[in-house]
């Protein structure tokens, strides 16, 4: 890698450029007890970043002011807000286009409202992060966290990782700018969390040290030609791609959107390498497995432990990455299961139908419970359902004390 | 009764700052070595519009997030909580466990005698503060009533040290805090009522022993056993 020759040198905000690897897992860590957002910006101030774009939108505005604090320290090469998420969402193609590392946090309407520019970064290889602290998209309005809105990256071409905690959240900021800046990936990540759950809580995070960061990126490791003065922007929109009907336009096209797709596959031995595997399981050989995302995963912790209060064995299987889609590796945790539970944040269910299109027997699955619009999840619900599932009789949760 | 894990539900009102008193106290409990967790729950920001947090205080690593649906302990920091139903749940202490504790800033009783009854059948214990009082006294701002909050829970069940409280609020004031800008303004309102930030960190401090041993003198009056096991 052409950027390990500056390992041992100092950036721009005098803090040594150091080799990723070793930095996400050797150097000391220390803990701190932060809220989620804090946690971005601890993050992003050791992912020598060049460009952040900001527009407010609760969840994730405390996150994007935190990193206009640390624009203000010197850690950012430049910060500004753009006009709308739209806005933001194609100024952050401009300065990838232009050779800069960008970072940039939306959430729910931000994120459906760029929604066009998401498959244009993943069409034009621009390995941009984007944190997705998920929220409410509907009508009526909702700020509270609701994972909707993650279904609707699915298709962009972007590689799509779901944190769980905010520990989650800083390790794979720093190490989804080594897997989607990869050669053969250079594809956009959205970064998933459930908002409030995971920016609002304050939890105990282990940092690695303030002094280290990320060697720069290195735009001449791109797939596709970098926008220079030999290359000015204009050639990466040229009217043979756009404006032609004929036959190179159609075959353009077509092999193109299939290599999008096919670097989004690349990209699974380098999150297997980072992430330690696409998916976590906890428990393999119980019959009764909870398959979630996000924070649905923790809540699915919690109910693990109160089921075994009652002589009932549950597994866990985390799944970190959406895209690319751990096909096999769910294939296999689930192999023996004969109960499938899958918690969502969302009223459709998504994650539930992908897995249902993925592994034999699909109705071992049950799509469950659901909650949206922000409401919570408490552990003693999904206990309940699975219970109910089971053909348990379970404490009736209605009244709620009254 | 010790618990492995004690789960707090503070129910106010937007400004009255319910979601820095969970944020401090489970930096405290933190700080004393359990684990805990703490979160917000509110709407778009408006001041006086219902606003929750929840801190979660235990013995072992804690997953569980969001709205707390099933508290032990229910402080609420205003009587429109209770009165205008200014709450995420009804009635307001839907939800709490048996032998629990609501505590509520009020300086007249609130609760119906249908309420007051279904209490009784859970044996949860009610503590009333007149907690804006305390904080206009000893901090000389009602903009500490949140302290008195702390306070209360803290000598009640004793899951954080003084100590720990003492560097939590030092650690939340005593340096540049960025949040929204709801809360960047009411930070700024509070360091005008005092001269010094000095001042400030003293003064809510104070609060937060005050309501500690009322609180304290209270559960010890009426047998009141709640508590966190050790870390």
């Amino acid at each position: 890698m052409a950027t390990q020759s500056l390992v041992g040198t100092k950036n721009r905000s005098g803090q040594v450029v150091t080799d990723p690897w070793k930095m996400m897992h050797e150097a000391e860590r220390s803990p701190c007890f932060f809220t989620g957002s804090e946690v971005i910006k601890e993050a992003i101030r050791r992912a020598n970043c060049d460009v952040m774009i900001a527009y407010p939108i609760t969840p994730q505005s405390e996150a994007a002011a935190l990193i206009g604090e640390l624009f203000a320290e010197g850690f950012i090469g430049d910060y500004f807000r753009g006009e709308s998420e739209f806005a933001v969402m194609s100024q952050c193609a401009g300065a990838a286009f232009g050779g800069a590392r960008v970072f940039t946090t939306t959430a729910g309407p931000g994120t459906m409202r760029a929604m066009e520019n998401f498959p244009m970064w993943a069409g034009a290889r621009l390995p941009i992060q984007m944190i997705v602290t998920c929220r409410g998209i509907n009508s009526p309005l909702s700020i509270q966290p609701d994972t909707l809105e993650i279904s609707y990256l699915l298709n962009t071409g972007m590689l799509v990782w779901h944190a769980e905690t905010a520990q989650d959240f800083y390790d794979w900021i720093l190490k989804g700018y080594m897997v989607s800046e990869e050669p053969d990936v250079h594809l956009p990540l959205a970064l998933c969390c459930d908002g409030f759950f995971v920016t609002h809580t304050k939890d105990v995070v282990n940092l690695t040290p303030a002094d280290m960061c990320l060697p720069p990126y290195d735009p001449y490791r791109s797939p596709v030609p970098c926008m220079d003065m030999e290359c000015p922007p204009v050639r990466m929109m040229r009217d043979p791609f756009v404006m032609k009907s004929n036959y190179i336009s159609y075959a353009t096209h077509a092999s193109w959107q299939q290599e999008v797709w096919a670097a989004v596959e690349r990209s699974r031995k380098h999150a297997i390498r980072w992430l330690d595997g696409l998916i976590e399981v906890d428990r393999p050989d119980a019959e009764i497995l909870i398959v979630s995302s996000g924070t649905a995963v923790s809540q699915g912790r919690e109910a693990q432990a109160l089921l075994e209060e009652d002589g009932i064995e549950v597994g866990i299987v985390k799944v970190k990455t959406l895209r690319p889609w751990p096909e096999e590796e769910i294939r296999q945790a689930t192999k023996n299961a004969k109960h499938i539970i899958v918690p969502e944040f969302n009223v459709t269910g998504w994650l539930a139908k992908e897995i249902r299109a993925t592994i034999p027997d699909a109705d071992r699955v049950y799509a469950g419970p659901h909650v949206c619009g922000g409401m919570t999840m408490p552990p003693e619900v999904i206990a309940a359902d699975i219970k109910k599932h089971l053909g348990i009789k379970a404490e009736s949760l209605a009244g709620r004390g009254s | 009764m010790i618990k492995r894990r004690l789960n707090i539900r503070m129910s106010g009102l937007g400004g009255q700052g319910a979601v820095t008193a969970a944020h401090v106290l489970a930096m405290a409990a933190s700080r004393d070595g359990k684990f805990a967790i703490s979160n917000p729950f509110f709407g778009a920001e408006k001041r006086m519009a219902p606003a929750e947090s929840y801190c979660r205080i235990g013995v072992s690593r804690i997953y569980d997030r969001g709205e707390l649906v099933f508290p032990d302990v229910i402080e609420v920091f205003h009587p429109q909580v209770i009165t205008m139903g200014k709450s995420y749940t009804m009635p307001f202490y839907s939800g709490i466990k048996e032998n629990g504790v609501v505590v509520i800033n009020s300086d007249v009783p609130l609760l119906s005698d249908e309420d007051v009854q279904r209490l009784k059948d859970l044996n949860v214990a009610v503590f009333y503060i007149k907690g804006t009082q305390v904080a206009l006294e000893v901090a000389g701002t009602e903009l500490s009533t949140n302290m008195t909050m702390i306070g209360s829970v803290a000598g009640i069940t004793k899951c954080v040290s003084l100590e720990a409280l003492e560097g939590a609020l030092q650690e939340r004031f005593g340096k540049k805090f960025v949040a929204s800008g709801g809360t960047a303004t009411l930070d700024e309102a509070i360091k005008k009522k005092f001269a010094k930030k000095e001042m400030l960190l003293k003064k809510n401090l104070e609060t937060v022993v005050r309501s500690y041993e009322m609180a304290s003198e209270w559960a010890e009056k009426n047998n009141v056993e709640l508590a966190v096991a050790a870390a």
